[in-house]
């Protein structure tokens, strides 16, 4: 039993063996400086113990030159460790372009996750190896932090605004999933797991248990239900901003600053509307604050961010 | 032991009258300092959510009633002076000039409570207490942004906080005032009434601080609508 | 030094010169108001003790079958509440230092006697709202009160908690204010800055952080407690709130509350080295400067506690390298402290052993920290056990070991008797192989992936669980062992006199216990810190006073 305790949860990540080496190097850093103080410590407290009772010791001569040398020496380590930990995290802040997408929902207690072509599961994520995968995620309610120990990697999942994180599994598997912000009564039932599939595993686990819509379509349909289409389409006399190639561009507001319109404006402009208009438009678009869910945000989200592809008129 | 109306002498843990007014000093100074601490985390809210909400902010500030929150800060900045003038009389051994001044301190002071509740009745008539109150008026049939709300919270919490510590000056003066006329201090003894001071001076400088970031927000702004 | 005639107690001392209850509750003597506080900080010491011991039952086994869930995590919330607020951040100033403080700088009481009375009446009154909260039911947020959790949806006794965790504060910020001004303005003549006790420094710089650090813990108490009553949106999202400034403004106190914690704690070590290897400190500017370099440095770190919340590339690479700053003078005291054995000579005595505990398990703790600080760690180890072994190595490997040997060293003093020592050096070996076993598994279960705040986990996890409980229950063993024989002391201890261990330090030129004036005549200061160094001579205290004090 003893032999079988794991020092290191599995490496499933092109992260996972980076994060572990410097992870390594820390260990043998803070081992040595801790063996060589308890050392010092036990080897000064037996050899200089105390032999009589009135031994009063020699005075020691104080040294700057140490001071200054058990300084410098320590901030010079630190900053090898600060820097080659800033280096693996900037890479863990930037995905690539060409990450397959997939969305998360939190909510108490559970995980809803979404793939592009419609798929969703529940406290289960499918991914392929060796492929990026970018996940965009938003809570519906309370912070939550979504925790893929295998990949070493985490993101606190906010209410009101999206985060993300990415990923290149690298090893086929399952690995386990958790929340790590404490969310209330079930956070340690907040759990699932990863499942790492060959790539012509997962096409086939994607093309499985007809789901219907893409996100895409899931968008669209929205768009119709919710009248979006009477304000927002390219005919003169429109009442809102032409949304077609509208995503990804800067945008003049009515208050005079500018903006991109990327994910973050657009889901705040249709919970929160009245907040940043546009320039030359009135603010009369009504709020679907309580009316359209953080998973059918993503999905219209997916649907307006499609329109960029299509032709001007 | 008190003796021909000088006040107490020095007490036990200091060895002269000297050490026990800078100490009396300094430890007024560090609780202001605490006090700066204390306002700074709103003062802090404050900035974060100007900065997000700029045209909430304007919007919510001008529902505020600047000539009202101009004319309670003369009154502070007066309130202020006549503080000062306590002191010195205080420090002149003229106990009823004291007196005189720090009535009159408590009474600006009370003015400027007094506006401030008319002011709160006012928010609470327009439906401008965030909340289960929130009911603003539509300004042309457009509601006022969400984010509008932020602006109140944080009015009511500064300005009450505020408001809070004008109350409890106004306590320490109504103590200075009776301490006063019980003859406890004389041109050596009278570090209460000038910590006390440095204590409202401090609560005047808040203000002068929340007039502007508060009243005056975007004054320069013309509105194109409302 | 030892002296051939037997010591008796002095005829008068502070805890004899008046008698009943009035005379305690209504007291301004400095040495008074310092046993009230170790009687309030024992009590929360051991409730907090108590919901741990709760908590590591529970985590025997995976599933979560002790206790319900909402139970675990109002238990792991009131250890966290209890023993951050009513134990760690006050004890050492409150217990040690209000006793020590004036005696260490020759004055007869701090500056504000009766400030310092009110500052325990404070702590109390918000340790009995923090009761009340946990006897109506409760609360579940975690010691952290994130929002929109607490804010919003929790549905415990968040107020109550709050109130009692903001009234408390002010008490916090009482006896920093009444420290700073009786260290500038009440030291002995011929006591310079520095030939001041390192205790000394330690505490004026955690005065500064307590003066301008709780201040703002309690305007985002505040703050919550707005949110929850009236809904006012600043934590809210849907209304443009931000949960996340929640964090910013909490943290902006919590973590400079971790060098409230600490510096009492190396200051106390820097005593109890210095007398126990009979010499000098190493470094004494050093070791000064470096506790007010921490003092302020420790204002500028506070976002590392949000690496994964949110905050920007480079909000996070400044934080990062600033935290890493932050350890530098804690490592030059390491080394200093070890400097100062080097040919001296050591004794073995409890508090001794206590010190030199503490060293190691402070280094152990404090370099685990780095590994928080490195970024691309921080995001696997974030929220997972890894931070409850290190913050635990350093809270309780480090302060409650310097507490512990800062209480044993001045015990004599306190209470005029001596405890026995091979119990205190039986209890401490205990408590250090017990918190060894406890805390050391955590940080491998947090390396593997253990999330924090969990009721329940995976099977996987369970053999380094049962370990650390295994530690957890030896380690509360070794707590219960000083109660009882420090008790036992008070009545059949050996009487001490004004000096049982040879110290230098004023406070050990007074009788044991001291009078209620501390000093008969205010002591003259002519010689530096620490002077064990006197060829020949047995040590003797560093003052010459215009007449001896009685005996």
């Amino acid at each position: 039993m003893w032999t079988g305790i794991p020092l290191f949860p599995e490496q499933a990540s092109t992260f996972a063996r980076e994060v572990d080496l410097l992870y390594l190097f820390l260990v043998g850093v803070s081992g040595f400086f801790t063996v060589a103080i308890f050392t010092l410590v036990f080897y000064f407290a037996v050899r200089y113990r105390r032999r009589h009772a009135d031994e009063i010791p020699p005075a020691v001569a104080e040294s700057a030159t140490l001071e200054i040398a058990w300084s410098v020496i320590p901030l010079g380590i630190t900053m090898v460790m600060f820097g080659w930990g800033a280096k693996l995290y900037f890479e863990m802040r930037k995905p690539p372009s060409e990450a397959l997408q997939m969305w998360v929902v939190g909510k108490q207690w559970m995980w809803k996750i979404q793939h592009p072509e419609g798929k969703r599961e529940i406290n289960e994520l499918h991914v392929p190896v060796g492929r990026p995968v970018r996940l965009q995620m938003i809570s519906e309610d309370v912070i939550h932090s979504f925790y893929i120990p295998a990949f070493r990697i985490k993101q606190d999942v906010l209410p009101g605004r999206y985060s993300e994180l990415w990923f290149e599994a690298t090893r086929p598997g399952e690995y386990h999933l958790f929340c790590a912000e404490y969310c209330g009564t079930k956070h340690s039932g907040m759990i699932g797991k990863v499942v790492v599939m060959e790539a012509a595993a997962y096409e086939q686990w994607l093309m499985g248990t007809p789901t219907g819509e893409t996100m895409e379509q899931a968008g669209e349909r929205l768009f119709v239900q919710n009248n979006c289409n009477t304000c927002h389409h390219d005919r003169a006399d429109a009442r809102g901003p032409v949304l077609q190639g509208a995503f990804g561009k800067p945008v003049r507001l009515e208050s005079g600053q500018t903006v991109v319109v990327d994910e973050a404006y657009v889901r705040e402009s249709i919970l929160n509307p009245a907040g940043k208009v546009v320039a030359g438009y009135r603010p009369v678009m009504p709020t679907y604050q309580g009316q359209i869910s953080e998973e059918g945000v993503l999905q219209l989200l997916a649907y307006i961010r499609s329109l960029r592809e299509r032709p001007q008129k | 032991m008190t003796e021909h109306g000088t006040a107490s002498a020095v007490a036990h843990q200091f060895d002269d009258l000297e050490q026990q007014r800078e100490a009396g000093s300094l430890g007024m100074w560090l609780f202001l300092i605490t006090e700066i601490m204390f306002f700074g985390g709103m003062f802090t809210a404050y900035a974060v959510y100007r900065y997000a909400y700029y045209n909430a902010f304007i919007e919510g500030s001008s529902h505020l009633n600047v000539p009202l929150g101009a004319a309670n800060t003369v009154v502070l900045i007066v309130s202020s002076l006549t503080m000062a003038l306590a002191v010195h009389a205080a420090q002149r051994g003229k106990k009823k000039a004291m007196v005189a001044w720090l009535a009159l301190t408590i009474v600006l002071g009370g003015a400027f409570l007094g506006v401030k509740v008319v002011e709160y009745k006012d928010k609470y008539d327009h439906g401008l207490i965030p909340g289960a109150l929130w009911n603003p008026k539509h300004e042309g049939g457009v509601a006022p942004p969400a984010e509008m709300q932020l602006f109140f919270s944080l009015y009511f919490a500064m300005t009450g906080m505020h408001a809070l510590h004008m109350v409890i000056g106004i306590g320490i003066m109504l103590a200075l005032m009776r301490m006063a006329l019980r003859g406890r201090f004389s041109p050596e003894y009278y570090a209460p009434v000038e910590v006390s001071g440095l204590y409202w001076h401090f609560v005047d400088i808040v203000w002068i601080f929340l007039f502007p970031l508060l009243y005056l927000i975007g004054l320069h702004v013309v509105k194109g609508h409302g | 030094m030892t002296d051939a005639r037997q010591p008796a107690l002095p005829k008068l001392h502070y805890l004899n010169a008046d008698y009943g209850i009035k005379s305690w509750l209504l007291t301004t003597d400095h040495k008074r108001i310092a046993i009230l506080y170790l009687l309030g900080v024992t009590f929360f010491f051991f409730v907090g003790g108590l919901f741990a011991v709760l908590v590591r039952v529970e985590l025997l086994t995976p599933a979560g079958d002790f206790v319900q869930a909402e139970t675990y995590n109002k238990l792991f919330t009131m250890h966290g509440v209890f023993m951050v607020f009513f134990f760690l951040i006050p004890t050492i100033p409150a217990v040690l230092g209000n006793f020590l403080v004036p005696l260490m700088i020759g004055a007869r009481d701090l500056a504000f006697p009766r400030i310092n009375l009110l500052s325990w009446y404070i702590y109390m009154a918000g340790g009995a709202f923090t009761i009340l909260a946990m006897a109506a039911g409760g609360v579940d947020t975690g010691w952290t009160f994130y929002t929109p959790y607490s804010s919003t949806y929790a549905n415990t006794h968040v107020m109550l908690t709050g109130i009692g965790v903001f009234i408390t504060g002010f008490s916090s910020i009482l006896t920093g204010l009444n420290f700073i001004v009786t260290i500038h303005k009440m030291r002995a003549p011929g006591l310079t800055w520095f030939r001041l006790p390192l205790f000394i420094w330690a505490h004026y710089a955690t005065s500064l952080i307590m003066i301008l650090g709780t201040p703002v813990v309690a305007i985002t108490v505040l703050l919550l407690a707005l949110e929850r009553a009236f809904r006012i949106g600043i934590f809210d999202p849907a209304l443009g709130g931000d949960p996340v400034l929640f964090q910013h403004l909490f943290w902006f106190y919590s973590h400079p509350a971790v060098y409230i914690m600490i510096l009492p704690g190396m200051g106390v070590v820097n005593e109890l080295i210095t007398c126990f290897s009979r010499k000098k400190i190493f470094g004494y500017h050093f070791i000064a400067f470096s506790s007010v370099a921490i003092a302020l440095l420790g204002f500028l770190v506070w976002a590392h506690h949000m690496f994964v919340a949110g905050l920007s590339v480079y909000a996070s690479l400044v934080f990062s390298v600033l935290s890493f700053l932050v350890a530098i003078p804690s490592a030059i005291k390491v080394f200093n402290w070890t400097a100062t054995l080097y040919k001296g000579s050591v004794s073995y005595q409890a508090p001794m052993l206590y010190a030199m505990g503490f060293i190691g398990l402070f280094t152990l703790g404090g370099l685990t920290g780095l590994f928080l600080a490195t970024l691309a760690v921080d995001i696997h180890v974030h929220d997972t056990y890894f931070v409850v072994a290190h913050f635990h190595y350093i809270m309780v490997g480090g302060m409650v070991m310097a507490y512990m040997g800062g209480l044993h060293y001045w015990w004599p003093k306190m209470t005029g008797r001596m405890y026995p020592d091979t119990w205190a050096r039986f209890a401490a070996l205990v408590i250090f192989i017990g918190f060894n076993l406890t805390f050391f598994p955590q940080f491998v279960l947090g390396y593997l992936g253990m999330p924090r705040r969990y009721h329940a986990y995976p099977e996987e996890f369970q053999v380094l669980n049962v370990m650390s409980t295994a530690g957890a229950s030896i380690l509360g063993v070794g707590y219960l062992i000083p109660f009882f024989y420090l008790m036992y002391s008070l009545r059949y201890g050996a009487i001490a006199g004004p000096n049982p261990w040879g110290a230098k330090g004023l406070e050990w030129e007074t009788p044991s216990p001291p009078p209620t004036e501390n000093f008969p005549v205010t002591p003259m200061v002519t010689e530096e810190p620490y002077e064990y160094g006197a060829p020949g001579a047995a040590p003797r205290g560093h003052v010459r006073p215009q007449e001896a004090p009685g005996d």
